[in-house]
């Protein structure tokens, strides 16, 4: 501090100077770029748009009173037969405001697919962990597990699943976490290979603190940058992969329409042009892949060591 | 070489065997056959002979192991819906899903490769970060969304293609195609098309950084300080350098593909046994489900098989043998 004021320069408050913490430099070195900044506000506005789709929604979709067959497939822009709402992005067979129908999708879609994305972490991170840790014969079983998986394309593992345990959303979401479990376990079981070895593990070791300390609060911290790039792609992938089994007619119930199953009920009347039914769930479904995969891109770059400046 | 090949033929039909359990106890253990294969009329006298004619009060690894037995003569059961063997069934629908999927293979490497090649030779052109982007979307579109967005406006808004169904086919070997045909092919452009999107993408990159990285090897310094033709060291120096990893990827995606073609075919309504499965996943018909599962398992084994023993053909480098 001395040698500042000796130069003659405004003495600052030390409070208001910034220091440079490792999650600020994170900050700082995500901002820069303006694409992944983008994603995340528009990320940012889906999930803030999804809590509140009861409160901000022009119409109930789920509400049969309010809906009116007459105002089936209006086109965007009209307006309902009693004058009271206007149809910005039209109506589907049932008369159902679509833009109410996507914010409601919405909240399904993104919950099935964070949460899933979420549990495949859990399941995936603590198998990825037990096997470095472990080593020997846990970590060649459980990798040749993740290798026999890998080897499967993901609809086909999910159309298994669904085909054993019915259609459900809980199915929808076992299907997913199965599907993705295996990548974050990968992944994991390679950082805390080499994160094992450190000297902070041999210290925990040597304090004798308990196996399950030592794997969750020692090794896993350290194995989270890979884990939270990979984390945010899986969403993406989850949502994408719901959206899939829903529009083939073998995901969400008709009661809980995300947009993989708006898109699947548009279907049918895309041949007549009736375009918008499936077109704006499509557009919604797009746009949070996109901005997710954006900001996963961003986070790759940032939190990789190999890259940092 | 043929050690490792024996180990690995082992070893591929040991995955088969693991994948026919996870099958068989997936799809019969869960969820009552007697209730499906039984009229709920049937009182309890006929219910105990026909569970017994069907085998299902033996254990549960017995009745596997009649089913193991009969699956290696070909017999897989008897569709509910149809009352057609389940095998047969899925193999007549098998060409179309073949067809589909060899011309949407064909199709990324005939997009991907030039394109690739080209974002790789002038990486800072607006044209390759214009390619680049373009894969990005590639990878993450939903396939099923950008095939609604083909119909809708290829076929609905300019009616240039047909939306649905195979067309005209010509017969051939006993089955039939639908590419011999004008007709055939415009009804097959979309699907493949469709199919073909995130193969071009994976195409694209891997030419890309596949011809970024050869461009610095010493030996096309040395070709072109040789003074030969940059024609002459693109396409015959750098390019059959990166052949390598673009076969073995767009091998190992054929499997995928056959896999993503369920998507594929449900939207353009092609019928191939994509199609059957979603139908049969619907309706429960499990003779269906097993039949579909082990085809495909037994395909994803056999390409995986095949790729890596042509990868140790093609790159020397890899000749796994205890030489």
């Amino acid at each position: 501090m001395s040698a500042v004021v000796g130069q003659g320069a405004p003495i600052e408050d030390p409070a208001k100077i910034k220091v440079e913490t490792p999650f600020r430099r994170f900050c700082s070195e995500f901002a820069e770029s303006k694409l992944a900044l983008g994603g995340l506000i528009v990320i940012s506005i889906i999930i803030v748009v999804a809590i509140l789709a009861p409160f901000i929604s022009p119409q109930d979709p789920y509400d049969l009173a309010v809906l009116d067959i007459m105002d089936g497939r209006l086109e965007p822009g009209e307006k309902s037969g009693d004058g009271s709402i206007t149809y910005w992005l039209g109506t589907d067979d049932q008369g159902r405001d679509m833009l109410s129908g996507i914010m409601y999708g919405l909240r399904i879609s993104l919950t099935v697919g964070a949460g899933s994305a979420f549990i495949a972490c859990m399941v995936g991170a603590s198998l990825g962990l037990a096997a470095a840790y472990a080593g020997g014969k846990t970590d060649s079983i459980i990798m040749r597990i993740v290798d026999l998986q890998l080897s499967f394309p993901s609809i086909l593992v999910a159309l298994m699943i669904l085909a054993f345990l019915g259609k459900s959303v809980t199915n929808v979401v076992i299907a997913i976490v199965v599907v993705e479990w295996a990548y974050y376990a990968r992944t994991v079981r390679g950082t805390a290979l080499v994160e094992r070895r450190r000297e902070y593990i041999e210290a925990a070791e040597c304090l004798a603190l308990p196996r399950y300390r030592i794997l969750f609060r020692h090794l896993l911290p350290n194995c989270l940058p890979p884990l939270i790039v990979i984390g945010t792609m899986q969403v993406a992938r989850a949502i994408a992969l719901e959206a899939t089994l829903s529009f083939l007619g073998l995901g969400v119930p008709i009661t809980e329409p995300s947009l993989g199953l708006l898109i699947a009920n548009g279907y049918e009347y895309m041949l007549s042009g009736k375009y918008w039914i499936s077109f704006y769930p499509g557009i919604a479904l797009l746009v949070t892949i996109v901005a997710i995969n954006l900001v996963g891109d961003q986070l790759r770059d940032v939190l990789n060591p190999r890259l940092q400046k | 070489m043929s050690v490792y090949l024996l180990r690995r033929l082992i070893q591929a039909a040991g995955v088969v065997l693991a994948m026919s359990i996870i099958v068989f106890v997936g799809v019969f253990a869960i969820g009552d056959p007697v209730e499906i294969l039984i009229s709920p009329d049937a009182d309890q006298f006929e219910r105990e002979r026909a569970i017994i004619a069907l085998g299902l009060d033996l254990p549960l690894w017995q009745q596997y192991l009649i089913f193991l037995g009969k699956a290696v003569q070909g017999d897989l059961g008897r569709s509910f819906v149809f009352n057609e063997p389940a095998l047969q069934l899925i193999l007549q629908r098998m060409p179309a899903t073949l067809e589909l999927a060899f011309a949407a293979t064909f199709g990324a490497i005939l997009i991907g490769l030039p394109l690739g090649l080209y974002a790789g030779l002038k990486p800072n052109s607006v044209g390759s970060k214009a390619i680049m982007a373009g894969s990005i979307l590639g990878f993450s579109l939903p396939t099923f969304w950008v095939g609604l967005m083909l119909i809708m406006v290829f076929a609905v808004q300019l009616g240039w293609l047909p939306s649905t169904g195979r067309g005209e086919t010509v017969e051939i070997l006993g089955t039939r195609w639908s590419f011999l045909t004008w007709n055939g092919l415009t009804h097959l452009a979309m699907p493949a098309l469709n199919l073909a999107l995130f193969k071009i993408s994976l195409v694209i990159r891997l030419t890309r950084a596949g011809v970024r990285e050869t461009m610095l090897m010493d030996y096309v310094k040395f070709a072109r300080a040789k003074g030969l033709s940059p024609f002459r060291v693109t396409f015959v120096h750098v390019f059959k350098n990166i052949l390598i990893p673009v076969v073995t990827v767009t091998g190992l995606e054929f499997g995928s593909t056959i896999a993503f073609s369920v998507v594929t075919e449900s939207i353009f309504a092609w019928p191939g046994m994509g199609k059957l499965i979603i139908d049969s996943i619907n309706v429960l018909d499990r003779p269906v489900i097993v039949a579909y599962l082990m085809i495909v398992v037994l395909m994803f084994i056999t390409i995986n098989l095949v790729v890596d023993l042509m990868y140790s053909v093609l790159d020397p480098r890899v000749r796994l043998d205890s030489k």
